[in-house]
Parts: C-alpha cells; structure tokens; sequence
C-alpha cells in the first residue's frame, strides 16, 4: 500500500510545496528519487484518499471572513442524515456533522459551520437556510467565535503507522528531536 | 489585494494540478505568464494572507484520529484553562465560543487511542471534565472562501 518513501513525501510536501516553476522536481531532489516518482506518488495518494485535496490555505480574518458561527440543532436521529445532506447541499456551509449528544447540557447532534464577514451576514444566512431546509421546528444555538487562540493544521512528528504497524521514522529518536521536527498539516476535524 | 490575488486564491482552493509545470498550468487557465503567479504567491504567503499551500491530509485515512471537544471553563479560570490546553501539541484549534460550554477546542492525534489518553490529561490538568464530540457521520466538507 503505503511504503517508506510515500511516508517520506508526505514529510516533504506537509509545510507546503515549493513556489518554483518545478515544485516536484525539488521536492524529488530532496529525497533522492525521480521527479516523475513524485508526481506519481502523490497523484496515488490522492486517489487513495489520504491526500484529501490539494490548495490552498487561506487565513479567514485576512480575507475579511471574521464571522464564524458553528451552528448546531438538535434534529431526531432517524431525520438527522436527510436533514444534514439537505444543509450540505447549501452554498454558505461550509463544514457540516452529526456529533453525539451530551445529556442535558448539549442536546445537540447536527452541527454546521458558516463563515461570513459580518455576524449579521451570517444570521441572515441562517434565517434563510432555516427556512429553505424546513428546520424552523428543530431547536439550535449560533455559536460565534469571540476569540481564536489557536490555529493551525494537526501535527504529525512521524510518519502514521501503516496497517501492519510498520513504523519508518523519518524525524528524530528522541521525542524532543520529533516535537522540532514537527510540520503542520491542513485538516479540518 | 487586488483583482487578480482574489481570482488566485479562488482558483487554488479548489486543488492544483500534479504535473510537471503545474504553476504554467494555472497560470495559463488565468491568462497569466507563471513568473507572475509565482511572484503574487510569494508575496501573499510573506504577507500572510495564505498560511500554507500544500495537500490537506485525510486524518483517518492516514491513521490518525480527530475529535471536536469542549469544556465548561468557570471564567476566571479561562486564561489559566487556555494555557493548559493550548500547551498540548494534539490541541490544533481552539476557540473561545458564546455558550456555558465555553472553549472548543480540536484535537488531532497520530494514532486512535491517544485521544482518550490526552482527554483524560486535560481533565487531570484542569479538574475539568472534557465533552468529547468525535463525528459520527460527515455529510459535507468544502471550506471555500470566495475572496
């Protein structure tokens, strides 16, 4: 499936690609293997779905988005995968779950996330979408960000074990050498 | 940033050729000449407009494991609560949000178990207890934003 040098890559590429007119070919330089290696590897790895996508990450604030609300609802579980395909399929959401309830404090179980510029944009946004959905009978929250004191992609500081627990280590031995090693990754949870 | 920035940004979030020349791909699909994509790409990760540009990994796929979780922090302990929290390398977002459960915050882990390993140290460190939400179904991830 997966070998050393797939590993190997995914390391190379995780900060992020180079800006230069042949990005594969530096990154192939890099790990001492082919320039037409890379671009298959990561093309494999693409379709085998550990490469999700392949862009850009843009920081929201700086592009005016600083209105970010998780809304979540509380819709019964034998409705909740229609409803939550009937909310994907709207252009402002941008991430949507179904989570587990949490008792009485969190009654929960569909969440959506919606980014806008303004607060009000996005409560304009949600009323519109409550109605075209048909969700006015679901109970919910809004949840604005008030601040962001952390963000960034997950971190990896090794290679992930593969199916038969193989485990090439390409960062350090020790666990202060593999935390300096560690690279940001872009994911959402 | 102007006009053509924004036509960048919008073109590049929704993935990248793996080709050979792939910047002249791009390029040429928004009538650019590649020196200049480059150059307006350097300068937009300088400026910190972009944070990244590069491959989003799938969690699972890559064996690791993701959780959204949130905690009740009483709020004179919130900056202490934000401190412990954000001191654990697996925290990779974490937010401060308008409700009794008040910071949300995204753990992602190499392997399944450490999740549960590091809830339970956030609960030692904080005497709080750790609403954990991993997701039971996705029905939509597309975060793109029009710039």
């Amino acid at each position: 499936m997966i070998d050393a040098i797939d590993y190997q890559l995914i390391a190379a590429v995780q900060t992020g690609l180079p800006i230069a007119a042949r990005p594969y070919a530096a990154i192939a330089e890099q790990l001492a293997i082919a320039e037409q290696d890379v671009i298959e590897r990561l093309a494999r790895l693409k379709t085998l779905g550990l490469i999700k996508r392949w862009g850009v990450v843009v920081k929201h604030r700086q592009l005016g988005y600083r209105a970010n609300a998780m809304i979540v609802m509380d819709v019964p579980d034998d409705r909740v995968a229609r409803v939550g395909a009937l909310i994907s399929q709207q252009a402002c959401v941008n991430l949507c779950y179904q989570r587990p309830r949490q008792g009485e404090i969190w009654p929960y179980n569909l969440y959506c996330m919606i980014h806008g510029k303004t607060r009000d944009v996005v409560l304009e946004q949600w009323a519109e979408l409550r109605h075209a959905c048909n969700l006015c009978e679901y109970p919910f929250e809004v949840l604005f960000s008030r601040r962001c004191f952390k963000q960034r992609g997950a971190l990896y500081a090794r290679p992930i074990a593969n199916g038969d627990g193989a485990v090439p280590c390409i960062a350090g031995e020790s666990r202060a050498e593999e935390i300096k090693n560690k690279q940001s990754f872009g994911m959402h949870a | 940033m102007d006009a053509i920035d924004k036509a960048i940004i919008n073109r590049l979030q929704q993935g990248f050729p793996i080709c050979a020349a792939p910047y002249q791909r791009v390029a040429e699909e928004l009538g650019l000449v590649e020196a200049e994509l480059l150059s307006r790409l350097q300068t937009m990760l300088a400026d910190g407009v972009l944070s990244r540009f590069g491959p989003m990994y799938h969690a699972e796929q890559m064996g690791g494991a993701l959780t959204l979780a949130a905690l009740k922090v009483p709020g004179e302990r919130f900056d202490e609560v934000t401190e412990i929290v954000n001191s654990f390398p697996e925290v990779a977002h974490n937010y401060a949000r308008n409700h009794l459960l008040n910071m949300w915050f995204v753990l992602a882990t190499e392997q399944p178990e450490q999740v549960a390993t590091v809830i339970a140290e956030i609960e030692r460190r904080t005497g709080l207890r750790v609403f954990n939400m991993p997701k039971i179904s996705e029905y939509y991830v597309g975060l793109q934003l029009e710039a």
